[in-house]
């Protein structure tokens, strides 16, 4: 780990302030990501901005009916909220399906949003990677690939993105407020937060230098039977093979997303309204490219996708 | 807790209060040296090849820094030495040239005056490499293998023909690591011409000559203190590179040093288990008999070190059957050596073995616990020697009562329980019984202590309990009275722990030792004395000490008569998601035949713990090498996966009331292994039961399983 | 060779404070480990992949590993060392050694830790994975134990002896 200067940011303006000004700078609030990419090496700040006395802890309801996440609530938090609990099922239940107890007390709404991917050729500084060194080639390719996408991925890049928290989100239509240069506020939704690899898998968000996140804003609630479903090898903390977000009313599918699959959360919109969950993974799933170690994840995703809807059919009845 | 009966009572460990109130002082954690400076390895980036170039000036200028050393810069050791010998006495010289033979091999090692500072200026060597073709992948069974091991009856190629019921069937086993929760950990501190090492390892003694040699020290000048040592499962048992490094940086500083691998590093740093391919034939008459029983296994190793796992090694004596052959090939990669690893060779051989005697007892219609029992034997088919303590079938029988076996759904995919199919799975278990030569001192103080020394380790294995209970019994002493100082190179050497002989070699020589007190008090106070302490104060003023001795297997006459192992039988209750493929255990026994019990809390916890070792061989572990680069892509706990508790249910383990009079006087075996033995295939089997599909290549992932599983 | 810069900081720990000059990148992990010589708190994978490092801070159960010492100026930091002594064993401490839930012991301070935190993270409503009905109450049964002590891994697999001494602690009064 690099040596690096530290501050406690007072204000959102101060701390994006603060990271324009100095090269190098990210900032830190829970922390349970960068700082395990910073003892591999695999992020290297200069400056880290700590982030975690900017009172954006609160959840608040919104003037359309919704809730508004302060950037730093914590996971644990966030899935425990009366409010989500009820209206954004499918939220708490991923939440609650990622990592650890621990991990959620610390880990925080924004950091969630930012986590970096688990490939294992991104985790391993020896090997090339586009991501962690653009243009150095992607040792994934060719390797094992067992975990890695199988949707959207490009020649640079294969990565998945670990995240349950965002697939959840991307089913809910939620966006992402920013707070940027000059004090500029912007609201980016979230099917727009994410990228896919492209040719520079290492730009992973929409986020500008030095653009801190506030908040998350959720719309109001759509009801409706809410579900996570999240398969892996192991029954808790590990990371998915093949996750479903679902929302879905009197047996229709009002919501999907995929997690798992892509480098970013999956979701086909014109993949979803119906109630025939083969029709609805056929349009999903379209264009896969998997490799021989994942295209067992193309049948997880339909067969997952079908046993989460009839369950969702069986909670209603 | 007084005299006659402590031994076999499930007394609470001794050093329980201590390690629940974090108060044992692990390696890294040990404050004897007082404050250390701190080493951080660097390790090739490459599979194969040398350090063409490597630049450390910018490490060296970095804050904090006291030393960098590579190959060109390192002390010089002791030259690497042959695989002939015993493993446990070779040098491991570090940093000693250019080559690299494995990814992760340290080419660089700093000191610095903080961990922080010792990491960070590692990340600031830069390394240019020739990469040379390495080798990375197990290919299969080739022709003109070169057979180890073999052990033959009979025609095996005849009886395959003539069946008339067969199974041939090919298997694989992936890589397993150790991966105790403490790191590999060492504080190294030269002071006064002698070496004093505060490590984690399962042996002491036996470590220091070849450290010895490395070092160019004498082993007399090297001291090894393992107080508290944060699991072993094998890896904790040959030298490595912590240790070397942080005693070469000792005596160049004349500072103690701590160095503390990290867990990616110990995927790399030290050895695995290695992967296997076994060919498994099986042949019986109609009404199951077998009439053929044999197994090949081509086992990686390394050239420059044949760790042999004995995968095919179970195959001997675990069945009667004329003909027979087991044998194993090996093939050399260039990945770390091999070492020992929870279960060596039985744990991957009867995974194998035990899912092909599952196939075979479908393609007869003969329930498998009834199979098993129909090829039980009292002679050792290899060793052609009567079996001592053979319990086999007494583990299966009340196994499968108490399991409720008799409910086991006969059709594979048959039962279902919501969106879980249901499969039951049983595998017979079984572990060499092993003796060394080991000495154990007891001493008696006037002012009533009891005091003994070995320089066995618990490494979670409970010695501290189980010795003061043999000693306790021995002497009629409480145990709140005795005194056990364990895993310090100046104590009376042992074996240390591994390979399930621990106990029995420490506890017999303490009780030998007792013995010997006992005779001396007897010689001038008689045998009818009240009370042992007043009798020493009153003949012994200086206290008494007298030392006990185990013989090694090859001089103990009972070894030459009886074939000695442990058994045991393992029952799985599986559900398979229709859906996923996800696997889950609901419920699984373990009844097992080790000789006389110690404790039996501890042995209780040692057999559970061991059976959850063969729920995640069958279900989670495996070692994924890159097949281009030889670096292992899921070396951490994030990828490598072990079971959480989430993954283990309610398991029991029961213990068989037993005493095995061949193995040694106190009827004691080990039982370290056992549990891990066969539960993987009880596993793998329960799994077959559930859904009809049939996972030759360990782990049974949900990705293998997807395939076959039915419709909703 | 210039020296590393240092920060100021004050831990405040099992209700002692520590005034500390720190390189930024200790970890809270190494500042209690290295610093303030509190080896309970057990490095095991330095990753926040295993939960040995687990430790209260104001209350909450978080990988000490995962955390910069810095950040911790002002909040109330609790370890293995604050709870019992051997001689005063906590409840789940003795419910630990008597279940024999525990064999190397590597792992216990964070499994112990952690276990008295799941449940007040149970009876305060937070859901966990396996919780079938998020708006009711949530049962403290074994399902919800087990998936909640997850991040807690123990390689000697103590996790049915973990599990009989929770469940002995939970009957004793808790």
């Amino acid at each position: 780990m690099k040596p690096f200067s530290y501050e406690r940011a007072a204000s959102p303006a101060e701390a994006v302030e603060a990271a324009v000004a100095r090269p190098g700078a990210r900032f830190i609030a829970g922390g349970t990501n960068l700082l395990d990419l910073m003892k591999l090496g695999i992020e290297a700040p200069q400056h880290l901005i700590d982030v975690n006395r900017l009172w954006l802890d609160t959840i608040e309801p919104t003037a359309e009916g919704g809730l508004r996440i302060g950037a730093l609530v914590r996971n644990a938090d966030l899935a425990a909220d009366r409010r989500v609990r009820r209206d954004y099922a499918v939220l708490a239940r991923a939440l609650v399906s990622g990592a650890s107890g621990q991990l959620r007390n610390k880990a925080t709404t924004a950091g969630n949003l930012m986590q970096r991917t688990r490939c294992p050729y991104f985790y391993n500084t020896d090997m090339p990677c586009n991501k962690r060194r653009p243009g150095s080639g992607c040792a994934a390719i060719g390797g094992l690939t067992h975990n890695l996408a199988v949707l959207g991925v490009s020649d640079a890049c294969i990565a998945t993105h670990p995240s349950d928290m965002c697939v959840a989100l991307r089913a809910l239509d939620a966006s992402v407020e920013t707070v940027g240069v000059g004090g500029r506020t912007r609201s980016i939704p979230i099917a727009d937060f994410h990228r896919l690899p492209g040719d520079r898998p290492d730009i992973e968000t929409a986020l500008e230098p030095g653009e801190l996140i506030t908040a998350v804003t959720l719309p109001a609630p759509l009801g409706g039977v809410q579900l996570y479903r999240k398969v892996r090898e192991r029954a808790s903390y590990a990371f998915a093979n093949v996750t479903v977000a679902l929302v879905a009313r009197e047996g229709q599918m009002v919501r999907l997303a995929f997690g798992g699959l892509a480098a970013k959360p999956w979701r086909v919109e014109v993949a979803e309204g119906g109630a025939d969950p083969d029709l609805a993974a056929d349009l999903a799933l379209a264009g896969a490219t998997p490799t021989e170690d994942n295209a067992y994840k193309l049948p997880l995703a339909r067969r997952t996708l079908k046993a989460t809807l009839a369950q969702a059919t069986e909670v209603r009845s | 807790m007084i005299g006659q009966g402590v031994i076999g009572q499930a007394i609470s460990r001794t050093d329980g209060p201590i390690k629940v109130t974090g108060r044992a002082a692990y390696s890294a954690e040990r404050q004897d040296a007082g404050p250390t400076l701190h080493g951080y390895i660097l390790g090739a980036g490459i599979g194969k090849g040398r350090v063409a170039r490597i630049d450390i000036a910018a490490a060296e200028a970095a804050p904090g820094v006291r030393l960098v050393w590579t190959h060109e810069n390192a002390p010089e050791q002791g030259p690497a030495e042959g695989i002939e010998g015993d493993m446990m006495d070779r040098t491991r010289p570090e940093l000693a040239s250019d080559r690299i033979n494995y990814y992760g091999m340290p080419i660089a090692f700093v000191v610095a005056e903080s961990f922080e500072e010792a990491r960070a200026a590692a990340g600031l060597i830069t390394v240019e490499y020739e990469v040379e073709a390495g080798a990375f992948a197990l290919d299969g069974f080739g022709p003109n293998l070169n057979w180890r091991r073999p052990s033959q009856a009979g025609d095996i190629d005849k009886a395959m023909r003539e069946g008339p019921v067969t199974v041939e069937q090919t298997y694989s086993t992936p890589y397993h690591f150790s991966q105790p929760m403490e790191l590999h950990a060492c504080i190294a501190d030269w002071r006064d011409g002698h070496l004093h090492l505060y490590l984690t390892a399962q042996m002491v003694n036996q470590l220091t000559t070849g450290l010895g040699k490395t070092l160019r020290l004498d082993p007399s000048a090297i001291s090894i203190d393992s107080a508290y040592v944060g699991g072993g499962f094998g890896s904790k048992i040959v030298l490595h590179c912590e240790a070397v490094l942080a005693s070469l940086a000792t005596m160049a500083l004349g500072q103690p040093v701590k160095l503390m691998l990290t867990r990616r590093q110990i995927f790399t740093l030290v050895g695995h288990r290695p992967a296997s391919i076994s060919r498994v034939r099986l042949a019986a008459t109609p009404d199951g008999r077998l009439t053929a029983l044999g197994h090949d296994a081509l086992i990686q190793v390394r050239t420059d070190d044949a760790w042999d796992e004995g995968v095919s090694s179970v195959g001997k004596a675990l069945y009667a059957s004329p003909n027979r052959l087991t044998r194993q090939a090996h093939q050399a990669l260039d990945v770390q050596p091999g070492e020992p690893v929870r279960g060596p060779g039985e744990l991957p051989g009867l995974m194998v073995l035990e899912s092909a005697m599952d196939e075979l007892a479908e393609k007869l219609g003969i329930d498998p616990v009834e199979l098993r029992l129909r090829n039980d034997t009292q002679i050792d088919p290899d060793k052609r020697l009567p079996l001592s303590g053979r319990r086999l079938a007494d583990c299966l029988r009340e196994g499968a009562e108490q399991f409720g076996w008799c409910d086991r759904p006969t059709i594979p995919a048959s039962r279902r329980d919501g969106r879980w199919l249901v499969g039951y799975g049983v595998a017979s278990s079984m572990r060499g019984h092993y003796q060394t030569s080991a000495e154990v001192l007891v001493r008696i103080e006037p002012d009533g202590l009891v005091i003994v020394r070995s320089d066995m380790t618990d490494i979670g294995t409970g010695t501290h309990t189980i010795v003061a209970q043999v000693v306790a019994e021995a002497l009629g002493v409480p145990m709140s009275q005795i005194k056990v100082e364990l895993a310090h190179t100046k104590h009376p050497k042992g074996n240390g722990a591994g390979g399930s002989w621990g106990a029995a070699n420490t506890t017999v020589a303490a009780d030998r030792a007792c013995a010997a007190l006992r005779q001396r008090i007897a010689a001038v106070a008689g045998t009818s004395y009240n009370d042992i302490f007043a009798e020493v104060r009153r003949h012994f003023p200086d206290g008494l000490e007298e030392r006990g001795r185990t013989l090694d297997n090859k001089d103990d006459p009972n070894y030459q008569t009886h074939a000695q192992y442990t058994y045991g039988a393992s029952f799985a209750e599986v559900g398979v998601d229709i859906d996923t493929g996800e696997v889950r255990l609901r419920r699984m026994l373990g009844v097992f035949a080790a000789g006389r019990i110690l404790n039996a809390k501890t042995a209780r916890s040692q057999l559970i713990g061991g059976m959850i070792w063969g729920v995640s061989a069958a279900l989670q572990e495996a070692g994924a090498l890159d097949p281009r680069h030889g670096h292992w892509v899921n070396g951490d706990f994030a990828e490598y996966l072990i079971p959480t508790h989430a993954d283990i249910p309610a398991i029991d383990a029961i213990m068989l009331e037993d005493f095995d009079d061949k193995a040694n006087h106190l009827g004691v075996k080990g039982i370290g292994e056992l549990g891990a033995g066969g539960t993987g295939g009880s596993v793998a089997n329960a799994v077959y039961n559930a859904t009809g599909v049939r996972v030759r290549d360990f782990p049974i992932t949900l990705a293998k399983l997807l395939p076959g599983l039915p419709g909703r | 060779m210039t020296a590393t810069p240092r920060l100021p900081v004050t831990l405040s720990v099992n209700g002692e404070t520590h005034v500390l000059t720190l390189d930024p990148r200790v970890t809270l992990l190494d500042a209690l480990r290295e610093h303030l010589l509190l080896t309970g708190t057990k490095k095991g994978c330095d990753q926040g992949q295993c939960g040995a490092c687990t430790v209260l801070v104001n209350g909450r159960r978080i990988n000490s590993c995962l955390s910069l010492a810095v950040m911790h100026e002002g909040d109330e930091i609790s370890t293995i060392e604050g709870l019992g002594t051997p001689e005063a064993l906590h409840p789940m401490q003795a419910a630990f050694v008597t279940h024999d839930g525990f064999q190397c012991g590597y792992c216990t301070p964070g499994q112990i830790l952690s276990s008295l935190a799941v449940i007040e993270e149970i009876r305060a409503g937070v859901p966990s994975h396996v919780t079938d009905d998020l708006e009711a109450p949530i049962p403290l049964s074994d399902q919800e134990i087990r998936e909640r002590m997850s991040g807690n891994l123990c390689r000697c697999a103590a996790y049915p002896n973990i599990m009989a001494a929770i469940r002995d602690y939970l009957g004793e009064g808790a």
